[in-house]
């Protein structure tokens, strides 16, 4: 291409009048078909279904896990399983549906969405999304590699020491368990650092920042949290890792370590990490639930800064999961303070959200029904919460089944309704299908009872003493009729998960045509067609107002916001670079093809992590050459990309 | 979703006030017995009900805001009416205000409590240490005079209606050791020794639990507190510093196969076994429950846990000792 | 890059900040630091490099910006040369050191955070050598320099972390922090 290329001022056009646009930006955008495309695609609508299959995936495989040691659970002294398998089983269950469910379902919504919400053709780094989701994939079989052998996690989750030093727990599980978090929080790293650019990057013209979608709130702040918080987690497992492989001393007492280091690096990242597990399905809901209430969100301000300011809240509280480890009172209370002012940011969007259907028209479709259902089970959830927040009262709840009941309420709660939710409303979107209303009704119900007849009683059985983590327990406890009718809710409540993918996939085979629009919604993604073409939209949008589709009608309002006339960008795969705060357009900026890069970069990187793991460091050589290899091919400078001297006249 | 949630409540409640909880539920710590648990309580109740009240008044503003207009039934692709941005504010400053004051209050009712559960009303005269071992629970006595020393295990006797000190000392793993009717628990973390208090107002036998994860037999590291009047209390501790009868007949057979076998771990005053991977075995059949709280103390459970252990607790480092059932009638006498 | 300084940063934090916990606990007396405050006579020369080696860097920035290509290739290459004298002159440290990695809880602290340092720096100095190539070979230009821009961010950004991890190790302990 001649250095010219690199320096032009885009005309406008018109989509509607000029068609063969879009022919062309086809031709351009999709990708090749069969195995090859398969491997190479950077589109983010791919991807974002990606994440989103294999986040359910996981959240069924943990789900079944729990349905297992449920059974086990489910009345005293029962034989069902060892004490060996149980462990396993719920450090498994919390380690998928924590990371390898909750983040990456809410990743896929967003990577599938953002650009297509603001006005983009793409993620501002294609090939880095890729990334992110081999990544993350491969992690998943790392993880699960171990578990499927045998030696899956055994420590819970959170895997204090020292009885997850070798002392204690001499096998593979812990190597397995803290590398593929090591490898894990890779891809959640490199996702971060993609949505926060292409928020301050990729926004359509006139999208400044007061009138950005609530969704993008939710997972920018969620993300820019997850950049400062994911370090402390990975260093830490890493530790572990040289503690038990190396001989190093951080954690174990003999050696001069300290236990409670383990705690602060673990819980300094845990408590952000469930902020950003949640943050971006309130966000969802807060895009969502309007269009069900024929309104605009009320306090759009209040709720964004109620947004940040919870993910900023949430780096001052970790202290709030080591209450009973003897740390000094005072040091304490401040922590307990912090956690009881943290619920102020969480009421602003509660009440936010009942101020909209009240002040609206309820349209009584099944996403509605999820989300006012999630507004219910949030306070249920943040009210146990705000009961643990005080030192002396946690004292007696810590490590009960009360917290168990909590943490349940807030992650089913917070994050798997709204994502049911969305599902029923972006579906349409995604597939040009509608998902089926009764069904819906069947499924919303059968899992909100199920989940309150499930969770509710656990509550109870906390207060009456059932530590966490139990294999089993004695009768004459006064839990036994509690955890019985916990195992059968538990079981509706799956009934009713089950009931929703079977509405996937009849709805994706045989659902009624959606159309552009089906719910009329005001957003920019709904501008275009069901399912988007591969370039999103033919002209890039301006944005005028946080609501463009429904400025022709909404009172004291005028139609300034264009769709189908805009800025053409046909010259090979092209987007256009706005300024952070007021979207004024900047730059054009030439978009990468379709690579295989990233894919082998994410193997490479797995196979050095296999390596290590198995200590056949040879292995690990190889993958680190392999990972640096393929990092140079990612980076060498590229004229097409604008890269390069060649790109530009002398 | 109200109306189980309250009848959740009541229950709650109405267990709390029925009477002797220790026996049907033995970990229950909406019964005070304790005055950690009598100042804590009270502030436990208070948030239960703010969050009750919470839960059903949001809930009621939920379906009074859904029903209040006649909905509208989703046809696809329809263009509906769509309302005006703005107003709706004074939801978020009232509901928000108000909230504000609810959790100021209750961050001063915390600090309140706390200031009176952190220390002892007055200097504890008993202080006792005890060491959390992977899945049983090592507890030692400690007098000015050493001499009066003295160590037992998984059941922990005080004297009722004064304060008792305790040192809890990390060992293995992170245990907690949590008495519910009486107080808050406290982690045992190896490498650091944590201070804690417990004042029980009444005599009687409050069980307690370990609340911290530590491995497969977690679910059966329980132990128990009796408290007694001071008088029992001085003659149950004279008599555990006693060495035992010399044994006669049958039992002292049976006292030469318990060195041999059990001596490595175990240890009992006055005799010559001196172990102290296990816990201390001294006048065993003193105590009313057996590995940690999981048995009844009687000869068909002794006999049923010495014989075979990981029938009991899967994973314990108790091995199975080699007995004949003979021996093992001899070491019961 | 910004947002890979903040979360490597991030990371760097997490890092000093298990020094200063694990610093203030109870030690042995002369056990932390193990064998006594580590001697500046390598280490400080070696920041000294490290911080030439950035303003070299530098230098080829603001050479590029005003169009000459000489000056970015000897800046870059002048910046990865005196970043593959640090690393020797660290290792040479490494090897001198009485302790090893398992000896005690500040031999591990000190091979893992120094050792996390110079596996940034290798990693810039690998950029930096790439870097210096496509300067050699003409990529860039007065317009068109975005990676060199990009390189030298990150390598700043290491060179600020050294003098924290400088600081930390061979500083704190002459002010007080040591057992």
């Amino acid at each position: 291409m001649s250095a010219s290329e690199y320096e032009r001022t885009p005309g406008i056009g018109d989509s509607v009048r000029h068609p063969e646009i879009g022919e062309r930006l086809k031709r351009l955008w999709e990708s090749e078909p069969g195995l090859r495309g398969w491997l190479t695609t950077v589109d983010h609508k791919k991807i974002g279904l990606r994440y989103i299959v294999t986040a359910f995936a996981f959240l069924v495989i943990g789900g079944i896990e729990a349905l297992i040691f449920r059974l086990q659970l489910s009345w005293p002294n029962r034989h069902v399983l060892t004490p060996e398998q149980y462990d396993q089983l719920f450090s498994t269950h919390g380690m998928t549906m924590i990371f390898l469910y909750a983040l990456p379902i809410l990743s896929g919504f967003s990577n599938y969405l953002w650009p297509l919400v603001l006005g983009a053709r793409d993620m501002a780094l294609p090939r880095l999304n890729a990334l992110s989701y081999w990544i993350y994939l491969f992690s998943g079989i790392f993880l699960y590699a171990a578990f499927i052998a045998g030696f899956g996690p055994n420590d819970g989750w959170f895997n204090y020491v020292p009885y997850a030093a070798r002392a204690f727990n001499g096998g593979p599980n812990i190597d397995f368990y803290s590398l593929g978090m090591v490898l894990f929080g890779m891809s959640t790293t490199v996702g971060a650092i993609n949505f926060v650019v292409t928020f301050l990057r990729m926004r359509a013209p006139g999208m400044s920042i007061n009138r950005v979608p609530m969704i993008t709130w939710g997972t920018v702040t969620a993300n820019a949290g997850n950049l400062f918080a994911v370090p402390s987690v990975s260093l830490a497992f890493f530790m572990l890792w040289l503690d038990r492989n190396a001989g190093t001393h951080f954690f174990d007492v003999p050696g001069g370590g300290q236990p409670l280091l383990w705690q602060h690096l673990f819980w300094m990242f845990g408590h952000p990490w469930v902020y950003a597990i949640v943050l971006p399905a309130m966000g969802m809901v807060s895009e969502a639930l309007p269009v069900f209430c024929r309104r605009p969100l009320v306090g759009y301000t209040a709720v964004a800064l109620a947004t940040v300011a919870t993910m900023v809240l949430g780096f001052g509280v970790w202290v709030h999961h080591m209450f009973a480890t003897g740390l000094p009172p005072i040091a304490l209370s401040f922590f307990s303070a912090a956690s009881i002012i943290i619920v102020v940011p969480s009421a602003v969007g509660v009440f936010a959200w009942i101020a909209t259907i009240w002040l609206g028209k309820p349209v009584f479709a099944t996403p509605f029904l999820f989300f006012a259902g999630f507004i219910l089970l949030f306070t249920m959830g943040g009210v146990s919460g705000y009961m643990t927040g005080s030192l002396p009262v946690d004292w007696q709840l810590t490590d009960t089944y009360f917290v168990v009941a909590h943490l349940h309420y807030v992650l089913i709660g917070i994050n798997v309704f709204p994502v049911v939710g969305a599902t029923y409303y972006w579906f349409p979107k995604f597939t040009g299908k509608l998902m089926d209303e009764r069904l819906g009704r069947w499924n919303f119900w059968t899992m909100f009872l199920g989940f309150n007849l499930g969770f509710f009683p656990m509550h109870v059985s906390g207060l009456l003493g059932m530590p966490r983590r139990i294999y089993t327990y004695a009768d004459g406890m006064g839990w036994d009729w509690l955890n019985l009718i916990t195992t059968v809710g538990g079981f509706v409540f799956a009934t009713g998960v089950l009931l929703f993918l079977i509405n996937v996939v009849i709805s994706h085979r045989r659902g009624r045509p959606a159309g552009d629009n089906p719910w009329d919604s005001p957003s920019l993604e709904w501008a275009t067609t069901s399912p988007p073409p591969p370039y999103n939209f033919a002209v890039i949008p301006t944005v005028a107002s946080r609501y463009p589709l429904w400025e022709d009608r909404m009172p004291r309002s005028v139609r300034e916001s264009a769709t189908e006339a805009g800025l053409v960008l046909d010259h090979g795969r092209e987007a256009v670079g706005t300024g952070p705060l007021d979207a004024q357009p900047d730059i054009i900026l030439k978009m990468p093809s379709d690579t295989i890069v990233p894919f082998v970069l994410a193997l490479m990187l797995t196979v050095l992590f296999v390596g290590l793991v198995l200590h056949w460091w040879w292995l690990a050589v190889l993958g680190l050459l392999g990972t640096g290899a393929a990092a140079l091919v990612w980076l060498w400078p590229r004229a097409e990309l604008g890269e390069t001297a060649e790109a530009k006249s002398g | 979703m109200r109306l189980p949630r309250a009848l959740g409540g009541w229950g709650v409640a109405i267990t709390g006030l029925a009477g002797d909880a220790r026996a049907s539920q033995p970990l229950n710590y909406l019964v005070s017995h304790g005055l950690q648990n009598d100042v804590t309580l009270p502030l436990t109740k208070a948030l239960i009900a703010v969050s009750l009240t919470v839960v059903l008044i949001i809930g009621l503003l939920i379906v009074a805001a859904i029903l209040r207009r006649p909905g509208l039934q989703p046809v696809a692709g329809a263009r509906l009416e769509v309302g005006p941005e703005g107003g709706g504010l004074s939801w978020i400053w009232i509901g928000v205000g108000l909230s504000s004051l609810v959790l100021l209050a209750s961050i001063a009712w915390t600090v309140a409590v706390l200031g009176q559960t952190v220390h002892p009303p007055s200097k504890p005269k008993t202080r006792i240490e005890v060491t959390a071992h992977q899945w049983w629970w090592e507890v030692r006595y400690v007098d000015e005079n050493p001499a009066l020393d003295f160590a037992t295990a998984d059941e922990i006797h005080i004297p009722a209606g004064e304060p008792v000190a305790f040192k809890l000392i990390g060992g293995d793993v992170i245990h907690s050791f949590w008495v519910p009717l009486l107080g808050g628990k406290t982690d045992l973390i190896p490498g650091l020794t944590n201070e804690s208090w417990l004042q029980a107002d009444t005599p009687g036998t409050y069980r307690g639990q370990c609340a911290e994860y530590c491995g497969a037999q977690h679910a059966h590291m329980a132990f128990l507190v009796v408290a007694q009047s001071p008088q029992d209390f001085r003659r149950w501790r004279d008599s555990q510093l006693q060495s035992p009868a010399a044994p006669q007949g049958e039992a002292a057979q049976g006292a030469q196969l318990f060195t041999m076998h059990c001596g490595s771990c175990h240890s009992v005053r006055g005799t010559d076994a001196g172990g102290v991977l296990g816990p201390d075995l001294s006048h065993l059949m003193q105590r009313q429950s057996l590995a940690a709280a999981t048995l009844p103390n009687d000869p068909a459970h002794l006999s049923q846990w010495v014989s075979d252990p990981q029938a009991i607790k899967p994973g314990a480092y108790m091995q199975k000792p080699e007995l004949t059932a003979a021996e093992l009638a001899a070491i019961r006498a | 890059m910004i947002f890979v300084v903040f979360t490597e940063g991030a990371l760097f934090a997490y890092l000093l900040f298990s020094y200063y916990y694990l610093a203030v606990q109870p030690h042995t007396p002369g056990s932390f630091p193990e064998g006594g405050p580590p001697e500046f006579t390598l280490a400080a020369p070696n920041t000294i490099i490290l911080l030439l080696s950035s303003a070299a860097v530098a230098w080829a920035q603001f050479g590029i910006e005003h169009g000459s290509k000489w000056r970015l290739v000897w800046g870059l290459g002048a910046g990865t040369l005196l970043g593959i004298v640090f690393l020797a002159v660290q290792y040479f440290e490494w090897a001198e050191k009485k302790f090893s990695l398992p000896s005690s809880t500040y031999s591990a602290l000190y091979f893992v955070v120094t050792g996390f340092h110079m596996a940034h720096v290798l990693l810039g100095v690998l950029m930096l050598a790439a870097l210096t190539l496509w300067s050699a070979l003409g990529y860039f230009n007065r317009f068109r320099y975005a990676h060199v821009h990009i390189g030298a961010l990150y390598w700043h950004f290491v060179d600020v972390v050294w003098l924290a991890v400088f600081f930390t190790f061979y500083v704190t302990p002459h002010l007080g922090l040591s057992a």
